[in-house]
């Protein structure tokens, strides 16, 4: 490889947060034209990239790999490349990452820290897609804790300080479990790598720790990002009194690194997972029902959008655990699908809120007839929320169901998708009382003066129903190379 | 005898005396930071050429002149130097004392290195006293009422622990009959495998060394001085106080644990325990402790007592592990280098402030963010590093000991550690939380003369160099304590 594409994509944010922060002169256009063209680039290059995998049969699973030496007592190497798993989410990063500029468009306090740390975050959550080193891996996990900080502290609204810290305690305690078990997995291994891990096993030498411990020690960093029931109460808190973007980011690729962490985490460990999978799909279920039904009472419309990704990704960590190929891919799918559509539901909502300024659903109303963009695009996200087909959302829940039911590595795992199934019903309760709460029912005449998306609204809301619809219609433009992922990691479970 | 290895010492000692005699004829008192400054620089040269010499022992077997203590006498030196440019400001709260402030600085700094240098119980103690006995003098330079409470209660203290550390040092003696470290170990090796452990003198001096020498290190149960030591000296000190005086004390433990009690195993197994437990309760009583603390100064003691907990994980592992294939030392040292940058940064950046403000309080840092951008942004660094996250030294430092601890079996202590760092991160956040997001009472610019800006501008390149690229100091590292395999 001439050019190290992955590296670029990966700095570019951070260098633009640098340029950001040192740029001479307070012009807040400049400043935001500069954050567009510095995400704009990866944008773009991780779009290439997409076309540019080699998907033909014989194929190297890591492409675009770079691997240089970076601590030799450690044996820890500066190790990027991406496989038909992670090059999808890089690309929803990067897509995410553009669009939450052009969502913050309209903040206008701070605008030079707000926009550094939003890149800098950018940088971080792509470097945990990218990474093949788990000491690189878990730096960038790392590292978006901070900029994470400070977004919600400085830009929040509501209970801002509580929350902020709230998800700085709980993302550092799942940190410290999983940093623990990075440790154990590599003196059981001798090796920080994540591919030769997955590829050698464990069974060198097993001094310090069984395995089934330290897969414990990093599940439960993962499980604390996903969320998964009962480590997600930071989730509500962070996600409603973020600024916008920061919701959008959050929802949309924040966490999905967890569900990207449990996958490689199965390649890694598939004798335990399949152990504790059961376990884990009766947490899932958990999830999805209790988080639906928590979703059901939620006044606030951010509160509420934030309680609908509990249950959502109920179906990530089902369909992971389902341990098929199917289930697997289709909770990649659902993870890329969840990132678009939630991400579009927040932009909405922050919309909702700007334009209004009420975000109490039991005082909104009729908005339909005064916001009509606003309506359709927000009723659009809800029914893809919902899970109606020809959306993506679709397309990710029946995959996940049709992979769990016929999945045979877990047993009694067609009595559990019936019972998530249930979390459908809900979901389309909760959804369906949004929208009518807000845009239909008897107009509100405190409302007429209300304005309705703008141009540049218009473009990027426009832009994510058409990736909902495509992905939708076409799902196997993802599904294709999400298996390319996910196959070798099913070969290696037994059963 | 050969004198040429102490260079470094004697430079820095002339360099003392140099400062003391030319204050009776020079006025312009800033002659003499310079002149310290001086010669830091020519005994930090000196200590530099000696890298790689390992000469284990010198002066019939009092000091040893090799890698590790180059290492640690480099170490010493920078942190001395940092302090100096840090105080050019906050000196003038202590006008008429500046010459004394400097030479007596630089007379612990010699007796810090001599520290890490000694190979015998006496010179060790004599070293010791010597690093002390300066610091009881600066601590009480303000000479106002907290200051002098300070500096009684640290010498008082102090001279109990000496005494404690003496004594201990004397039932050693009488138990082996060496005062020599490498001596007490042959003459350890001698005995079966029931004397030692049938030799209740011998261990009641191990215990009582141990307690020592936590006084030095600020361990808990010895940890009673250090909020009002630290809360009551002069800022500059404190931050010489909490990285100069630990780092030595840590040098000298593992000097002495590894020299003379490295083996036999059933020995080194018991005093690494006395560690373990040592390095929990520090660990859990410092931050705890560091959460309802509103004086910065004092906030920052007991989270330097929180770190000691950290470092003793190395001690431990080192204790626990096989002797054979030990390798806790190396992270320590690492740790201890990143520990000192990330320290004297923050309190560069607290000795900025206060002069300005004069006051020490976390909730007068209200609105720094806006009032000097730099100078925040510098001590949230810190503090980002103190807590343990990448891609600060602090990180790499943790990983580093902690990985050496899992790799030996000593996962639970590892966890019990990482979950201390979470609960750190709440005292540490708070003050940046308090920096960025509260509002100023004023929006006066807080200005800072050059030196102590390139002080702090130093400490956090260093941390994020290290944190990034910590490659070659950890091999610095391997190499200075590859003294201890045998």
């Amino acid at each position: 490889m001439d050019f190290n594409y992955l590296s670029t994509i990966l700095f570019l944010p951070a260098a633009g947060a640098l340029v950001i922060a040192l740029i001479k002169g307070n012009n807040d256009k400049h400043i935001k034209r500069l954050a567009v063209v510095f995400t704009a680039i990866p944008l773009a290059l991780a779009v290439y990239l997409f076309i540019a995998f080699d998907r033909s049969a014989g194929a190297a699973a890591m492409q675009f790999e770079e691997k240089y030496l970076w601590i030799a007592p450690l044996n820890a190497n500066y190790h990027l490349g991406v496989d038909g798993l992670s090059l999808p989410l890089m690309l929803l990063t990067t897509f995410l990452g553009f669009l939450a500029v052009l969502i913050s468009w309209k903040v206008h306090e701070r605008p030079r820290e707000f926009f550094a740390w939003l890149l800098l975050m950018e940088t971080s959550i792509i470097g945990v897609f990218v990474s093949l080193d788990l000491l690189l891996f878990f730096i960038m996990w790392e590292i978006e804790v901070i900029p994470m900080y400070f977004l919600i502290s400085i830009w929040g609204s509501g209970r801002k300080g509580y929350s902020a810290t709230k998800y700085v305690i709980y993302t550092l305690f799942g940190s410290a479990f999983m940093l623990a078990g990075i440790l154990s997995v590599y003196f059981t291994t001798g090796s920080l790598s994540m591919v030769d891990i997955a590829n050698q096993g464990l069974g060198m030498v097993q001094t310090a720790m069984p395995a089934a411990a330290i897969f414990w020690l990093l599940f439960i960093g993962f499980a604390v990002k996903l969320p998964m029931f009962p480590l997600h109460t930071w989730l509500p808190d962070a996600h409603t009194d973020a600024p916008t973007a920061v919701s959008v980011m959050l929802a949309g690729v924040l966490i999905k690194m967890g569900g990207y962490g449990m996958i490689r985490l199965v390649s890694m460990f598939p004798a335990q997972a399949q152990q504790y999978a059961q376990w884990l799909i009766i947490l899932a279920l958990i999830g999805i029902i209790y988080g639906a039904a928590v979703t059901l009472m939620q006044t606030d419309i951010k509160r509420l959008i934030a309680y609908s990704s509990i249950s959502h990704m109920g179906y990530v960590l089902l369909g992971i655990f389902a341990l098929g190929e199917v289930s697997l891919t289709g909770a990649a799918l659902q993870m890329f699908s969840h990132g678009i559509i939630t991400g579009l539901l927040f932009a909405m909502a922050g919309l909702v809120i700007h334009n209004i300024e009420v975000r109490d659903l039991r005082k909104l109303g009729g908005l339909g007839r005064q916001v009509p963009i606003i309506t359709a695009v927000f009723v659009i996200a809800g029914l893809a929320s919902l899970g109606l087909p020809l959306t993506s959302g679709f397309a990710a829940e029946f995959m996940v169901f049709l992979g769990s039911y016929t999945s045979t590595a877990v047993a009694h795992l067609n009595i559990y998708t019936i019972v998530a199934i249930i979390g459908v019903v809900l979901t389309a309760g909760y959804i369906l009382w949004m929208l009518q709460q807000a845009f239909y029912g008897p107009v509100k005449e405190e409302f007429n003066s209300v304005k309705d998306a703008d141009k540049l609204e218009k473009v990027y809301m426009f832009v994510l129903v058409a990736v909902i619809i495509l992905v939708g219609v076409y799902p196997a433009i993802l599904t294709d190379i999400f298996k390319l992922g996910i196959s070798p990691i099913v070969g290696l479970i037994g059963g | 005898m050969n004198l040429s290895l102490f260079i470094p010492e004697i430079a820095l000692a002339i360099t003392a005396v140099l400062v003391i005699l030319l204050d009776l004829f020079i006025r312009q008192k800033y002659v003499m930071r310079y002149l310290s400054l001086a010669g830091l620089v020519v005994a930090g040269v000196f200590s530099f050429i000696m890298w790689g010499d390992n000469n284990p022992a010198a002066f019939n077997n009092m000091l040893a002149a090799d890698n590790f203590a180059v290492f640690f006498k480099l170490l010493f030196l920078g942190i001395a130097f940092l302090v100096i440019l840090a105080s050019a400001d906050y000196e003038s709260k202590f006008a008429n004392f500046r010459s004394e402030y400097y030479a007596l600085i630089l007379l612990s700094t010699t007796g810090m290195m001599l520290m890490s240098a000694a190979a015998d119980l006496i010179s060790l103690y004599i070293a010791l006293e010597l690093t002390s006995i300066s610091l009881y003098v600066l601590v009480s330079l303000l000479k106002d009422k907290k200051s002098t409470e300070a500096a009684l209660k640290y010498l008082l203290l102090g001279a109990i622990a000496s005494a404690v550390l003496l004594y201990g040092m004397a039932l050693v003696f009488g138990a082996t009959g060496e005062t020599q470290l490498a001596a007490i170990a042959q003459s350890l090796q001698t005995m079966t495998d029931s004397t030692p452990l049938g030799n209740p003198a011998l261990y009641m001096g191990i215990v009582l060394m141990i307690a020592g020498f936590g006084f030095k290190i600020a361990a808990v149960p010895f940890q009673m001085w250090v909020p009002d030591v630290y809360e009551g000296a002069p800022t500059t000190i404190t931050a010489y106080l909490s990285v100069g005086s630990k780092a030595a004390g840590f040098a000298i433990i593992l000097r002495t644990f590894f020299t003379a009690f490295g083996e036999p195993f059933t020995i080194s197994h018991d005093w690494g325990i006395i560690f373990a437990v040592m390095a929990v309760i520090s660990m859990i009583i410092g931050n705890m402790a560091a959460i309802p603390q509103t004086n910065i100064k004092r906030m920052l003691g007991y989270s330097s007592i929180a770190q000691a907990g950290y470092l003793m994980v190395g001690l431990a592992t080192f204790g626990l592990a096989m002797p054979a294939t030990a390798l806790g030392e190396s992270g320590l040292l690492f740790f201890l280098v990143s520990y000192a940058l990330t320290n004297l940064g923050a309190f560069t950046a607290i000795i900025i402030i206060s002069n300005k403000i004069n006051s020490d309080t976390i909730a007068d840092y209200a609105g720094l963010g806006r009032r000097s951008p730099l100078l925040a942004l510098g001590l949230t660094f810190c503090m980002v590093s103190l807590i343990g996250i990448p891609p600060a030294a602090g990180f790499m430092a943790k990983f580093y000991i902690f990985s050496q601890a899992a790799q030996h079996g000593l996962l639970w202590l590892v966890i019990i550690a990482t979950i201390n760092s979470v609960i750190s991160a709440y005292y540490y956040l708070r003050v940046v939380k308090v920096m960025w997001f509260n509002e100023a009472a004023s929006t006066e610019k807080v200005p800072s003369s050059a030196a102590p800006g390139i002080a702090l501008a130093l400490c956090c390149i260093g941390v994020l160099l290290l944190g990034v690229m910590p490659g070659l100091l950890m091999r610095l590292a391997e190499i200075a304590s590859s003294i201890f395999t045998f």
